[in-house]
């Protein structure tokens, strides 16, 4: 293991002064399940740890018809958590699929986003659900759409010296479906052969707007919007929502690994937007309920 | 260097140790508790598990810092006395571990999942357990072991 000092700011403020002070010679910690990690295989070596559990307000979460998300709730929160179940089931059920209980008891939101891994499952559902990530510095503070936030492979709009305190989950429009499905054909605690999270909004008996977001199917989580435009205005019929999803074919730029060769991934990208592009629709013509 | 102080299975605990240190390392070189063992050492495999302030946490890559000031409980914390905790009984009885290995893990999950629901079905217990590997048993006698524990068969 690396030698670093360790600092536990008591509020979001010191927290902020020591990123200031330390900028990129300092790493926060949230849960840890990402950082620890790197910081073992030596990926990662700051000088300075900020630890983050004492920011009591950012483990806030609250529903006034937009859900609010501390950036320090865990997964695990997530999942079992009546607030979100009733109120965006899909976050919830996707939280539910990321690895073990022991994950996911210790991996907050927004370690998910920071990490950047685009293996991981949180960010899909947050693009699908038109969530914005609120960051602050010192100086600023800014809303970012989860879908512009990522960058490049483990790589973010992040400055050095910014901190996640939010994520805001919009109402979603009336007639809207959603789904999160994740492939594994491995063990079902593994991270995803490819991972689907998209929403179908309803007007009448036609796709008012689609979204549709992938897991490790690129090196950053990948919206398809080729997808999405393809099924504006259509009634979803299985032929609709097979021709669409056989777009994302073009879109994905998987990764080989031992979960699969490329061409593999991508035949499989294909079969599971089209799995969630059907289990969203018929969850929103069941009646507009969200899961 | 800094001073943690925390509660290991119930008892107030001070110890001297750099920031650097694991919470596995912790446990088991600073305090000698070695009931808590380490598999693979990146949060895959769940030997390392123990209790942090109840819920169930891979020791492996967690920081000791991370628990400071809260009660960690590991296998030694489970046993009154002499007397086994029911978990640990139901394992013998049921024959849940073979080489022993992943068992403290397996006891901390399971005592996790107990805690929060002293009933669960088949299907729970397997949806909990799930991350905690096991190469000898073939996993059913250590889901036996749970739900004898849970509905307190031959281990009173
Ligand atoms: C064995 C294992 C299996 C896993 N499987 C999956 C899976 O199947 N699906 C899945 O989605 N995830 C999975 N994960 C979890 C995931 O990969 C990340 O580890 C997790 O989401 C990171 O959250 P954390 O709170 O632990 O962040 P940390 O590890 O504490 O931090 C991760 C990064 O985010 C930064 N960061 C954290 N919080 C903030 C903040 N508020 N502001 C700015 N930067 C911040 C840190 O500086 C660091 O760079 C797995 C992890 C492990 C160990
Ligand atoms: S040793 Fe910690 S999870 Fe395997
Ligand atoms: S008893 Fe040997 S690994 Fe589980």
């Amino acid at each position: 293991m690396i030698s670093f000092s360790y600092l536990e700011p008591a509020d979001i403020d010191e927290a902020l002064a020591a990123l200031a002070r330390y900028g990129e010679e300092a790493k926060v910690l949230a849960g840890g399940t990402g950082l620890v990690n790197l910081l073992k295989q030596r990926l990662v070596q700051p000088t300075y740890l900020i630890g983050l559990r004492r920011l009591a307000g950012l483990k806030k979460l609250s529903y006034d018809g937009t859900l609010r998300i501390g950036a320090l709730c865990t997964q695990r929160t997530l999942e079992t958590s009546a607030l979100v179940q009733d109120h965006v089931p899909l976050l919830a059920e996707t939280c539910r699929q990321v690895a073990t209980v022991r994950i996911r008891t210790m991996a907050t939101l927004g370690g998910a986003l920071a990490h950047a891994d685009p293996n991981q499952d949180p960010p899909p559902a947050l693009i699908v659900l038109d969530a914005r990530v609120r960051v602050r510095s010192p100086q600023q503070e800014r809303e970012v759409s989860v879908d512009a936030f990522f960058t490049g492979y483990y790589e973010t709009i992040l400055a050095p010296d910014e901190l996640i305190t939010e994520v805001i989950i919009p109402p979603l429009p009336a007639g809207s479906g959603t789904a999160f499905v994740k492939f594994l054909p491995q063990t079902h605690d593994d991270y995803a052969t490819v991972a689907v999270a998209t929403r179908i909004t309803l007007d009448g008996d036609r796709i008012a707007e689609a979204r549709v977001a992938l897991g490790a199917a690129a090196a950053t989580p990948l919206r398809a919007t080729a997808v999405e435009d393809a099924l504006r205005s259509q009634v979803p019929t299985p032929t609709v929502l097979r021709e669409a999803a056989a777009l994302v074919a073009d879109a994905v730029d998987p990764t080989a690994d031992f979960r699969g060769s490329v061409a593999y991934k991508r035949d499989m990208a294909v079969v599971f937007v089209q799995r969630a592009l059907a289990q969203a629709t018929a969850r929103a013509q069941a009646g507009g309920g969200t899961a | 260097m800094r001073t943690l102080q925390l509660r290991v299975n119930g008892e107030p605990v001070a110890r001297e140790i750099p920031d650097n240190r694991l919470l596995v390392d912790f446990l088991r070189y600073d305090l000698g508790l070695t009931g808590t063992k380490e598999g693979c050492s990146v949060g895959v495999c769940g030997a390392c598990t123990v209790l942090l302030d109840g819920q169930p946490v891979s020791s492996c890559i967690a920081l000791a810092v991370m628990a400071d000031g809260c009660e960690v409980t590991t296998i030694e914390g489970l046993a009154e006395d002499d007397r086994l905790h029911p978990l640990q009984r139901a394992f013998i009885e049921y024959g849940g571990f073979q080489c022993g290995i992943c068992t403290p893990g397996q006891i901390m999950a399971a005592k996790a999942l107990l805690d929060v629901n002293p009933h669960p079905s088949k299907e729970e217990i397997q949806g909990w357990m799930m991350g905690n590997l096991c190469r000898c048993t073939g996993y059913y006698k250590i889901i036996e072991s749970i739900q004898a524990a849970a509905e307190g068969k031959g281990v009173s």
